[in-house]
This record gives C-alpha cells, structure tokens and sequence, in this order.
C-alpha cells in the first residue's frame, strides 16, 4: 500500500481535493476513478479505504440499481432534490 | 372505486393467466380497508397510484419512473434502489417508492412464521406489493420511502436474523437450486456452497467497488434448474469424473414397460398416449454424442465421450445414476444482451472439487483470480463476459493459472495464424547477429 493511502488523512484529502476539482462537470464518479488519485496501489486497497470515507460520511453512494456511483456527501441531486425530507 | 380509471389494465385481466393486475387491485382495496388496523408509514392509496402512473406509462408509451438515488441504508452500497416518479402530483403516493432486495435463504428455503412477519413489516412500512422472486432470487419490496429504509433494516436484522441483497456495482445475492437437500442428481451441496460464498463475500456483496454487477449462480447438476450457464458472470454447475452408475435390471423394467418404471419418472404421463416406452427412440437415439447402445437386453455407455446432458438419467431415473466422483464445473462470462448481445457461459474449468472441510480453497482462488483481472482491466459498466471477448479467453486462462485443454475448445480455429510470446521461444527475440552471420551470407 502507498503512503498516500496507508494516511488516513492524506487519503482522504486528496481523493476530497480530486473530487472537488471536477465538481464543475459532475458530481458521481466511477470507483475506478479513485484509481487516479491512486495509481500505485492494489484496487481490493483502494476500495477499503474508500468505504472507510462513506462510513465517515465524506462520501455517499448513488445507485441507478445497476450501478453504482460515488459522490462528496450533499453534492448533486439529493432526497430534496426528489421532494423528500 | 377505484382512484384512477385503468382501461389498459383492465385488459390485461381478461386473458386466461393468473393477473399482476389483479393482485396490485386486491391489496388497494385491502390497503383501503385496512381491516387489521395498520399504522401505514408511508401513503395508504400508494398501490392505487401504482397502478394509475402504469396505466399512464402504457398510455404514452414510456416510463414515469426515475432511475436511482443517493437512497441506502448506512454502511451498504446496496440492496436498496431509488425509485421517484416524475408525475408526483398526480402519484402523490408513489413520488418516492424504493425498492429493497433482501438476501433470499439457499434454496428459498422459508419457515411460514417467517414470511408472515415478513409480509407484516412490509405492510406497515411499505407498500406491501412484493417480488418473489427477482432476477437474482431476491425477495424484492416494492415501495417505501426513504426514512422507513433503516427502520426496515434495523428489523430485518435484529428481529429476523435476515441481510439485505445485492445491487449495484456489487457481487449480486449468490443464487441457488434446491441441491442435495431434495434432489437425487445433485452431484454437490449447492445450500452449503451458496451460504459460504455469501458470508465470505459479504465486502464483496454490501460494498461496491466493482466495474459492474457480478452474479454467481449454482446449480447441482448439469440439467441447470437455474439456468445458471445463461445468467450469471460465474456459474457453477454439478458434474461426475467418472461413469454413469447402471442398474442393468432396472434398464430392462423400463424396457417392458414395468409399473413402477414410468418414463421420465411419470412427467408427461396422461398428457397424451405416448405409446409403449422405445429406448432406441426416446434414449439412445437422443444422445447428442451417440455414447450409448442397447444390445442383447444391456445396456452400455462409452463414458468418456458422454457430455453429461442428463438425457438418460432424466428418462430413466430409477436404471442411471450420476458417477460417484463428484464435483462441479466452472463457466464464466454469461450475461444479458445490453451489450454485445447476450452470451452463454464459456466453460473455464471442466471440473473442480467442491470440498467444505477447506473451506473450498480451490473454487475460491479461481474466483479471486478472475475478479483480480476483472477489476484491474474491466472498464466502467464492463461485464466479465465483455472482458472476455475483449481481451481473450487466452488471456483469462492466464490470469488463472489454467493451462489449455480440449474442453476449452468449442469449434475448430478460424484464425490460421498462431502468435508466441516470448517466453514460449527458446532464446526469446534476441539473437546474435554475428553467430547468424556465421551460417548466412549476407
């Protein structure tokens, strides 16, 4: 595992950091997207530091039903956005 | 009276088979009157509105549904699907209206104590309308809102000992035939395997991180009761090493017609007169590879040229047996026709123990061997079988670790060219020009 993804913190800030970036063209990436802010590391690795974020609630999963997606926890569409509380 | 006026549905009713209609009619009417006292959690006319936004979607020839959401329960990645309606106000009780999957038991074994407390928190916290079962053997719930999803969850596990399935990017919920527990072809215990691969895939099912789906089937034995080969990314389907087991005495019962001996254990008796039983027509002249002959009252089978299509032992259950060595195969690459069109399951390994006591080491690595590929070279929303056809069968041979064999073989090459790597070349690419130089003039 890199460095950078062995740093809870550091992980966490470059993937926030990444995300935010391309905040502008969309909100919901691809888990093989992570990969990128990863490149040295193993994606059985990358996905459990990943899942570590959505439990910290830095991110959130959104689902089609067939795939999935992930988001920065309150960006694009939201239960609000459908009506919901 | 009903909410909305549905003449195209009303149609669907008239035909001779049991209605979805009808069903979705009797429980709003059976939500209306409410003659248990239910605290409804989410709207009671929900299924009235169901069934008038599809009235409407038959009526202009598209869906009023939206696909997906940020809907979950926490820590899961799946087993939960938004579902919105984008006529809210004229569905107000289908505006939101999830879905869940919940993990079905192997071999859809249930107690009835079970369903009716299943039933129970649905009615209360959900539309009550259910699925059983979906495309993966989930028990699907259809319609609830998003603040009764933990609720539900917090039940389903605490109260009734019951997970949620699989959606999404993940390892779909692990289904299964009945296996050994009922069935005399089954050559392995599909329950046992089902139940290991979902607990020990748990990450792999509830947290995604996958290109796409990845559906793992199981059926005992090679008359596929699941349709394993055709549904699922890694199939795993029951087989024999060695030979057909022969009651010779049986054989011939079946051959005078003997009671107690009914063609195809007595399926299609009464349907029509099928005449006396023709073991030339209805057995050996059946079998695909021609392995079979009946002569002087015996009957022999060449084995090693049988493809196991369970013909024989289907016609005459009580004269055939599997073999005693048994096992399962594994294909990979089944899936439906979104890309590419629709594709079978190619046969990766002709036969693999299926072995408890080690915890099924040698199923496992070939499955951990393909996923490691698969995640590494897969391209987002890439199914296995896609991959496949991209990069080769060669290719997936080599990342398991599975050497060529015949069974790999479906039809003759089309390609006349045969390119080696470079390790598979004495001396590699490299040569000496001026030991060449030696032998050849320039």
């Amino acid at each position: 595992m890199s460095d950078l993804l062995a740093d809870k913190d550091a992980a966490t800030k470059a993937v926030v950091d990444w995300m935010t970036k391309k905040a502008g063209s969309k909100t919901k990436f691809y888990f093989k997207d992570f990969c990128k802010v990863f490149p040295d590391d193993k994606q059985r690795d990358i996905k459990k530091v990943i899942n570590k974020m959505v439990e910290a609630e830095v991110l959130e999963y959104w689902s089609s039903g067939s795939t999935t997606m992930y988001g920065l926890k309150g960006s694009g569409i939201q239960h609000s956005s459908e009506g919901e509380e | 009276m009903a909410k909305h006026k549905t003449p195209l549905l009303d149609q669907l009713e008239s035909g001779p088979w049991p209605s979805f209609v009808s069903d979705l009619k009797a429980q709003a009417e059976r939500r209306a009157k409410n003659v248990e006292g239910v605290e409804f959690q989410i709207p009671v006319d929900a299924v009235e509105d169901l069934l008038g936004v599809l009235e409407l979607s038959y009526k202009h020839g598209r869906t009023h549904w939206k696909h997906g959401g940020i809907v979950g329960v926490f820590g899961y990645g799946g087993g939960v699907i938004g579902r919105y309606c984008d006529q809210p106000t004229l569905f107000p009780g289908v505006q939101h209206f999830h879905t869940m999957r919940i993990a079905q038991p192997a071999g859809k074994y249930y107690k009835t104590d079970y369903l009716r407390a299943l039933t129970k928190l649905w009615d209360f916290r959900g539309s009550g309308v259910t699925n059983m079962h979906g495309a993966t053997g989930d028990i699907i719930l259809l319609g609830t809102t998003t603040p009764q999803l933990e609720e539900i969850f917090h039940t389903l596990t605490h109260d009734m000992n019951q997970d949620l399935g699989g959606s999404g990017s993940n390892l779909r919920t692990p289904a299964d035939c009945l296996g050994q527990s009922r069935c005399e072809y089954a050559c392995y215990d599909t329950n046992a395997l089902v139940y290991f691969l979902t607990n020990e895939y748990q990450d792999e099912l509830h947290r995604p991180a996958f290109p796409y789906k990845f559906k793992f089937k199981l059926d005992g034995c090679p008359n596929c009761c699941v349709a394993s080969i055709a549904r699922s990314d890694m199939s795993f389907i029951g087989t024999w090493k060695d030979d057909i087991r022969i009651d010779q005495d049986a054989v011939n019962k079946y051959v005078e017609c003997a009671d107690g001996y009914p063609a195809n254990a007595g399926a299609y008796k009464g349907s029509k007169d099928w005449g006396p039983f023709d073991i030339e027509k209805e057995v050996t002249g059946l079998c695909p590879t021609r392995c079979m002959q009946f002569k002087n009252k015996k009957l022999f089978i060449d084995n090693a040229n049988c493809t196991r299509c369970m013909h024989c032992i289907n016609v005459m259950p009580r004269a055939l047996k599997i073999g005693k060595e048994t096992g399962c195969s594994i294909l990979v690459g089944a899936k439906a026709p979104i890309l590419d069109g629709a594709q079978m399951g190619s046969l990766l390994v002709p036969f693999i123990e299926v072995n408890a006591d080690n915890d099924y080491e040698a199923i496992t690595e070939v499955i951990e061997n393909v996923w490691d590929w698969w995640m590494e070279e897969g391209k987002n929303r890439e199914r296995l079988g896609e991959l496949i056809m991209r990069q080769g069968f060669q290719k997936l041979l080599e990342v398991t670790g599975i050497e060529a064999m015949p069974q790999h073989v479906q039809y003759p090459r089309t390609n006349p060219y045969i390119f080696w790597k470079e390790d598979e070349v004495e001396g590699g690419w490299e040569r000496d020009v001026e030991e060449y130089r030696k032998h050849h003039l320039r």
